[in-house]
């Protein structure tokens, strides 16, 4: 345990005054966990408009668009995608997701306004670098969108940027001379802002804990939050090498990962003995944990927030817990399943796909913990609530179609075709989403003090689980027709007859991309309108609930918070309360 | 609220689940001699997954139903047993099926990508590059010539950078836009890169493999059907990636004999 | 102790925990018996992300050594060895710099006489170790120099590429690491070093970091370019 009071108090003196102190360069977690909030909005609203070009293109791939004409004369002449700039947009749309969304909501966002306050601290470890995180991460999504405004446009090469089409340059192709430099420089940019948010989060778990907190009674978010960024750290410090190494075969002329005797636009290319393989296993070594960072820290916000409304506890804590870190440490002994068929040795298949398997088990365990709490429970049907079953529902989903991509046997047909699409959508696009999407609707009244419409946030929930399924449950039939993925068009043979799939999915992925706009008007008018909210609207148990909505500047008003239970107990039969706080002490009601 | 949930969640089990069980979208017919095993796995996999997503999907519902319309109760349930049942099934079931499909699986892989190529298959090189496959066939001599990528020259059609003039053994090498087999016979190909990246992806003969820039790597196979069957390129390459590909010609033994004759006289 | 489930700040000085007290803290790298600091936590944190990279680096270099024959061999600039012993030796000036001011600041406020030459003795051995680490980023550049003359750049071949990437990215790092010494310095001269100065433990640890790293890309790059 740690003697909090003989830290120099980060906050012992009056807030900041002044906009920019306040807003701007603010050393709050709180206002900096919002900022990230806000940049993943701006984020996940780039990248959802640039999924509605690429399906508009592959369903009616003739059909002018001309807002996007206008945009880019030179990547839709006269409104119409080229196939160059498809692959643009395509890429923007991952790294965009990936990075910005993904790595940016569920962890650095929620984490950071949450952490503290669920740990009783009174600010992270190291508020200076916790600021420097979120406007270094600002920098890299300005130096990306900026790939959007260069004269060859964005890079072509996929979030995963293989060489060497990604590393010998504009000879490979449009969008490679400048687009990929900046994406190069802004994912470098991005791994120091992670690395330095990791470090931050881990930090403040282990040396911040108020009186009372032991590990064990830590709420399943701050678990989930710690581990993912245990997992962050290690993962960004290999992604950050690749980086720089991808940058200087682009402009030093080196050939890390371009061999000898490429013929491009009819011109050798003066690199040699470059291995493209090291570009993926440096690649993939960062890119599995990335997809863990991902999704672990919506698993405990569902795990955290289901219990709220189940009214009882959590099935199972410590294998839940146990389950994390499980999965933490086996997600670095399977990044070869993105390889199989990459032409490394194919006997390394078999020592990825048997890792690969096992983490289905810790994940099949957190999966069945989650729905044996949901047995015999008192449901309060919330958003909240909702989309924690909704999450539950298509984290097996997701799960499930691993369970083919991770047999090497079965690879070899479905790899890089629509199934795969399929797989990372519902466990990505979907199953962390709606953990983002829980955790907004759960966490707003605190960090606002009002309450979201429920209303508003039910039609939400049910145009979105419903569209999501129709977005891409077909897309596993497509795989299992062998229909490729990053095809800007559906030109071959065998495609044909599957072009009235991929228009359904079109029109669903519109609806249900126009289903999230009630979230964003949500969003926007409880801010200012929503009824005023308690300090404890949904008789939680866990920290955040013990002070304001919104907390005080240092978070519980100069006082330190004394813990006495976990954050489990629900369902409590005593007379009074059917929860106890975790500040609450024994044998005390 | 909760029961809708469960129909939701039911009805959406049941329908993706029979759109897998009645292949309606499938893969196509099989024509290799190592794809039978792949379709099999396949189906195994489809068959033990489809039972833990079911079970999944409708606990979930059941569990929602019987929770629904009861917040205003005083009492919750316990899952009988507590954590432990659920954890010991998870390791139990998940890890039968693991051990399963991997002992099986690895068999299915190892006959396809870590068995060398059958003794008297036919070489054909394979060179992938933005944006067509070509293939080379050794000629009567039996040999390739050697590729000389400074030699590349796409305008008079010497795609391998072959050097006839000073290289005997390229003299009588026949170089085709199609990949041309008689069936039955084991084919062993050599697949190299021009550029970057690409792939070879036969649906029909269930196997792909990436062309690694510097890299020569193998892959074999036997067709056991004859008929004309897309090659496509599945690996990102550039804007025309979605359009690279070529065509599969299995042949009978006479017609291929025939095929390979006027090839070589031009 | 407060009926309520809340603590003023200024109260408890010692953690009741559930666990009962806390173990004797520790003896840092400094010297100082004190409890566990965040400053020194997060270098560890930073230390475990920076060896990953190196890591990372390593085994690039591994590989892209085995995926081709085109690795050309050189000779590691003469200058590197002196190099070498100059980052040891500053490792050296640190320790005894913290050991004044570790003795220094267990003295506390108590007897600022006693103080006054261990202190200033201990800011002058942290100057030298901050200027043996700024000689040391200068030998790196002079070896830079050595290789550019034998026509070594970073394209050269990829022995070369490596050599620069693993020197420029320690050098980079070993220059934070005289910014954090110059900053500590800073701090302990406005309290003479009586008060508790947090940072030093931090500082010291990476500075040894940045020496044992150093070694093991000497010697990396000895046996392998």
């Amino acid at each position: 345990m740690h003697d909090v009071s003989s830290l120099p108090a980060t906050h012992a003196h009056t807030p900041p005054t002044g906009f920019i102190r306040k807003y701007v360069f603010s050393l709050d977690h709180k206002v900096i966990g919002k900022q990230y909030y806000g940049l993943a909005l701006a984020a996940v609203f780039a990248g959802m408009v640039l999924s509605w070009l690429m399906r508009i293109h592959l369903a009616w791939p003739a059909w002018p668009i001309p807002l996007l004409g206008k945009f880019s004369a030179v990547g839709a002449p006269n409104g119409v995608m080229t196939p160059e700039y498809y692959l643009s947009l395509l890429t923007m749309h991952g790294t965009l997701m990936v990075f910005f969304v993904l790595t940016n909501a569920p962890f650095a966002a929620f984490g950071n306004y949450f952490l503290p306050i669920q740990i009783g601290a009174e600010d992270m470890a190291f508020p200076r670098f916790n600021m420097m995180s979120f406007w270094t991460t600002f920098a890299a999504f300005l130096v990306m969108m900026a790939s959007f405004f260069v004269s060859d446009g964005p890079p072509i090469s996929g979030w995963t940027a293989y060489a060497p089409l990604s590393a010998v340059g504009k000879d490979a192709g449009p969008g490679l001379a400048m687009g990929q430099n900046l994406w190069a420089i802004s994912i470098a940019i991005f791994c120091i802002a992670s690395l330095l948010g990791a470090l931050n989060f881990i930090a403040t778990t282990l040396d911040l804990r108020t009186k009372g907190m032991s590990l064990a009674r830590m709420p399943f978010s701050t678990w989930a939050w710690f581990v993912t960024s245990v997992i962050a750290l290690l993962a960004f410090a290999v992604l950050l090498p690749a980086c720089i190494l991808l940058i200087l075969d682009r402009v030093a002329g080196t050939s890390f990962f371009i061999p000898a005797g490429l013929v491009l636009s009819d011109k050798l290319q003066p690199h040699s003995g470059g291995s493209p393989l090291l570009w993926q296993h440096l690649f993939w070594f960062f890119g599995h944990p990335e997809v863990y960072i991902a999704i672990l820290p919506s698993i405990g916000i569902v795990a955290h927030i289901l219990p709220v409304f189940a009214r009882k506890p959590l099935l199972g804590p410590r294998a839940l817990t146990g389950s994390m870190i499980a999965i933490g440490f086996l997600s670095y002994m399977v990044w070869g399943h993105h390889m199989f068929v990459s032409g490394m040795n194919p006997f390394s298949a078999n020592f990825f796909s048997v890792p690969t398997l096992v983490i289905t088990i810790p994940a099949t365990i957190m999966t069945l913990l989650l729905i044996g709490t949901v047995y015999g429970a008192r449901l309060r049907f919330t958003t909240p609530a909702l989309f924690c079953l909704g999450f539950i529902s298509v984290f097996i989903s997701g799960g499930i179609s691993g369970f083919y991509l991770a047999q090497p046997s079965l690879d070899t047909y479905l790899h890089a075709t629509y199934f795969v699409v399929a797989h990372f959508h519902f466990v990505m696009a979907v199953a962390s989403i709606f953990g983002v999407f829980a955790g907004s609707y759960f966490w707003f009244p605190k960090m606002f003090g009002r309450m979201m419409s429920d209303t508003l946030g039910k039609w939400h929930f049910w145009l979105t689980f419903l569209g999501v399924y129709c977005v891409f449950m077909p897309m596993h039939y497509l795989g299992l027709a062998g229909n490729v993925r990053r095809y800007s068009a559906f030109v071959d043979d065998y495609l044909a007859p599957l072009i009235p799939v991929h228009r359904f999915i079109t029109i669903a992925a519109l609806l249900t991309g126009g289903a999230q706009f009630i979230f964003f008007w949500n969003l926007a008018w409880s801010r200012f309108r929503g009824p005023i909210a308690a300090d404890n609207p949904w008789e939680a148990t866990s920290l955040e609930w013990s002070t304001t909505s919104p907390p005080p500047f240092d978070n519980f008003g100069g006082k330190h918070p004394v813990v006495y239970r976990g954050p489990n107990e629900y369902g409590l039969e005593e007379s009074g309360a059917d929860y106890a706080m975790q500040t609450s002490p024994p044998n005390n009601n | 609220m909760g029961k809708l949930f469960a129909i939701v969640v039911t009805v959406i089990a049941l329908v993706s689940a029979a759109f897998f069980a009645m292949h309606t979208w499938w893969l196509p017919v099989d024509i290799s001699t190592t794809g039978p095993a792949v379709d099999h796995q396949l189906t195994e996999t489809l068959i033990g997954t489809g039972v833990l997503f079911l079970a999944g999907q409708l606990l979930l519902g059941a569990f929602a139903w019987g929770s629904s319309g009861r917040s205003s109760d005083r009492k919750t349930k316990v899952f009988p047993g507590g954590a432990a049942p659920l954890v010991v099934a998870a390791i139990l079931v998940v890890g039968v099926e693991i051990f399963t499909l991997t002992f099986v699986g690895s068999k299915v892989w190892g006959a396809i990508y870590l068995a060398p190529a059958e003794a008297g298959s036919l070489q054909i090189d394979v060179q992938a590059e933005q944006f067509a496959f070509y293939f080379r066939y050794p000629g009567p001599d039996g040999k390739f010539g050697a590729v000389h990528p400074d030699k590349i020259d796409d305008g008079s059609g010497n795609y391998f950078g072959l050097d006839p003039a000073n290289d005997v053994a390229a003299r009588d090498d026949v170089v085709v836009g199609s990949l041309v087999v008689p069936v039955n016979q084991p084919v062993a190909l050599m697949l190299h890169s021009k550029d970057v990246g690409h792939s070879f992806y036969v649906r029909e003969l269930r196997v792909q493999q990436d062309f690694v820039p510097g890299l020569d790597i193998p892959l074999h196979f036997t067709a056991t059907q004859t008929g004309k069957f897309e090659i496509v390129c599945t690996q990102l390459c550039g804007l025309g990636h979605y359009n690279m590909k070529a065509y599969l010609q299995v042949m009978t033994p006479g017609d291929y004999t025939q095929w390979l004759k006027a090839q070589e006289s031009q | 102790m407060n009926s309520g489930d809340q603590i003023d700040v200024k109260e408890s000085r010692v953690p009741v925990g559930g666990e009962g007290r806390l173990p004797a803290a520790p003896v840092t790298a400094s010297g100082v018996l004190r409890r566990p600091e965040r400053s020194e936590t997060g270098v560890w944190i930073g230390i475990a992300a920076i060896s990953m990279s190196f890591a990372a680096f390593t085994s690039a270099m591994i590989v892209r050594q085995g995926a081709s024959a085109d690795w050309r061999h050189f000779e590691l600039p003469r200058i590197l060895y002196l190099n070498t012993l100059i980052l040891i030796g500053s490792s050296v000036t640190l320790r005894m710099a913290c050991a004044r001011l570790a003795f220094v600041a267990g003295l506390g406020s108590e007897a600022p006489d006693a103080a006054r030459k261990p202190f200033l003795d201990g800011i002058y051995w942290m100057y030298v170790t901050a200027a043996l680490g700024a000689l040391f980023v200068v030998g790196q550049v002079l070896a830079w120099r050595d290789l550019v003359a034998q026509g070594l750049f970073l394209a050269t071949n990829p022995s070369c590429s490596f050599f620069y990437v693993f020197t420029a990215l320690h050098g980079l790092h070993l220059l934070g690491g005289i910014g954090g010494l110059t900053y500590i310095i800073r701090k302990l001269s406005k309290t003479h070093g009586t008060a508790h100065t947090s940072g030093i433990g931090a500082v010291s640890v990476y500075w040894h970091f940045m020496d044992g790293l150093w070694v093991y890309l000497f010697l990396l790059l000895a046996m392998r370019t």
